[in-house]
Formats: structure tokens, sequence, C-alpha cells
């Protein structure tokens, strides 16, 4: 395939994560701070947020499954999953997460599972998106391309 | 010479002298807010030092428990501390507070971060002396502000 057009695959991939709220400008204050000097910041912070994730992921399945859960504990975790996402932009995971958070409050377990499951879910949406993502940008500086930048305004 | 455009604002073209670079320690205890703000004040030029709890900053800065009275009569190494709020054991306004009692460094500068928006914990923070209050994510234009403000300090 020809680098222009997996840049174009690239910038009407990326643009869709936007439109269905995968994504939000956060991500792109991201991009914007890559440069020559580390040109892969974006996969690094990335990166750290998915090992990040899935550790929290796991401390949150086995609070919520003892016998007596300790609320306080399950908001801390996911304070923690609501910021990472909240700045790398995953604006799904983050939106599940402020539900999440309102549930411990009131302590409602049932609110609080079906919440984590909903967090899963939009977790390892997002993962396979940014996967996706980054593949092209590969393809593209494997093939001597340079990656386009998106416009704000589309 | 810092060259400021008509509305007060700081245009893009500080002329710094060479080693001018201010020196921030940016503390939180989340490990991709600590990424993103040491990103953000390379990228406006500042030289940068991260600690991921409220006792690793007073270490660093000399103020760890066993390093009382060990800064008479000494400078601030930092420029500006800009802390998470929420963090667990010392919170940042714990951290504020402790930074204000120092007489080495209650001068430096603290701004205070947090992802919640709670006016009362805004004033609260503010009434201790922090310099400033941002929400989280921090993006390029707060530090860009917070540059401008370090510039300004520096005369």
């Amino acid at each position: 395939m020809e680098v222009v057009q997996i840049q174009r695959r690239l910038v009407d991939y990326t643009k869709s994560l936007f439109m269905e709220g995968f994504l939000d400008g956060q991500f792109l204050q991201l991009q914007q701070l890559q440069d020559e000097s580390n040109p892969d910041f974006v996969v690094e912070v990335v990166s750290l947020f998915f090992d990040d994730s899935e550790k929290l992921l796991n401390e949150l399945t086995i609070a919520l499954d003892q016998p007596n859960v300790d609320f306080k504990k399950v908001d801390g975790h996911v304070h923690q999953l609501k910021g990472s996402s909240s700045s790398i932009g995953a604006q799904r995971v983050k939106n599940v997460c402020i539900a999440f958070r309102n549930f411990c409050e009131v302590q409602n377990i049932e609110g609080c599972l079906t919440c984590l499951q909903q967090v899963k879910q939009e977790y390892y949406l997002v993962k396979n998106k940014l996967e996706t993502l980054f593949r092209l940008e590969q393809q593209i500086v494997a093939s001597g391309g340079s990656i386009p930048m998106i416009e704000m305004g589309f | 010479m810092l060259y400021q455009s008509m509305d007060g604002g700081c245009s893009d073209d500080v002329t710094t002298e060479i080693g001018d670079e201010p020196h921030v320690l940016a503390v939180d205890d989340n490990l991709i807010d600590r990424k993103l703000v040491e990103k953000l004040l390379k990228n406006s030029s500042c030289k940068v030092t991260t600690a991921e709890n409220g006792l690793r900053a007073l270490e660093y800065l000399g103020l760890g428990s066993d390093q009382r009275n060990a800064m008479e009569g000494t400078v601030s190494k930092v420029n500006l501390i800009i802390t998470d709020y929420c963090m667990p054991g010392m919170t940042g306004y714990e951290l504020l507070k402790k930074i204000k009692e120092s007489s080495v460094l209650r001068e430096v500068p603290v701004v205070i971060m947090s992802s919640e928006n709670v006016p009362t914990r805004i004033s609260q923070c503010l009434q201790e002396g922090a310099q400033m209050f941002m929400l989280k994510p921090l993006k390029q234009s707060d530090v860009k502000q917070l540059k401008c403000y370090l510039m300004k300090c520096r005369g």
C-alpha cells in the first residue's frame, strides 16, 4: 500500500476515534508534546497507561470480590484510573470512572460491579483502538513517510 | 529581557540568558501524570525534578525529618513547586503547609493541581499561600502561563 494511502487511513481512523468519543482533546495535547527530542513520547505514555490500568483493574476485581468490600479502597483505585485515563484523553474510560466513583460513595455494590464490567470493556476497546493507531503510524514511518498531524477543526 | 504583548499576557519571544532555566519540582503519585507534567515543563525549557509523594519531595528540598536545621543559611534548589492535591499519606495541601513553615522555602511559589474542581479546596490552598490552583489534566497553555509567571518573578 502506498504511503499516502496509509496516511489517509490513519487520519480517517484517528478522526473516527474522536467522533465516537474514544479519545478527546487531551490526546491531541499528548501528540503535540511529542518532538524530535522524544519521538516516542505518546507510545511511552500510553504504554504506561496500559500497564497501570491493567494493574488497577486487577486490584478492583479483587477488592470487589471481598465479603466486606472496602469502598474507600475501591474508590482510591478508581480515582487513579480516572486520573490516568483523563490525562491521556481516554474519554469513555474516564466517564465510566466518574459513574463508578458515585457508586462507591453510596456504597452500592451492584452499581460498582456493573461499572467494573463497563470500565473493563471500555478499557479493552480503547486499548485495541490505540494499538491499531500505533501500528498504522509504524507502517508509515517504516515506508519512509511522516505522521500527519490531525487538525482540531474537523 | 521579557517582552509582553499589549494585553498583559506573555508573547513567545522570551529572551533568556544562558543557564536561566527555572528548576521545577513536580510532585504527583500518578506515574502517567508525572511523565506528562515533566514533558510539559521540559517543553517550556524548565529543568524538572519529580517526586512521587510529599515525603520524597520534602527530603529532596532538605526538609526531611532527619534533616532539620540543616537548611539554615541555604538557598532553595528550586524556583517552583507544583504538586497534586490528592496524594496518599501527605496531601498537596499538607505539603504546602510544610513548605510555608520553612524560612528558606516559604518564598518558593507552590502551585496545586487537582482533577476535581472543589471551591472550598481551592480557597483553602490559596489561603495557605498557594500561588495558583490548576485543574488537571494540564495543557500546554497552563504551563506557558506558569513559565510566564516564573520569568516575571526573576525580573
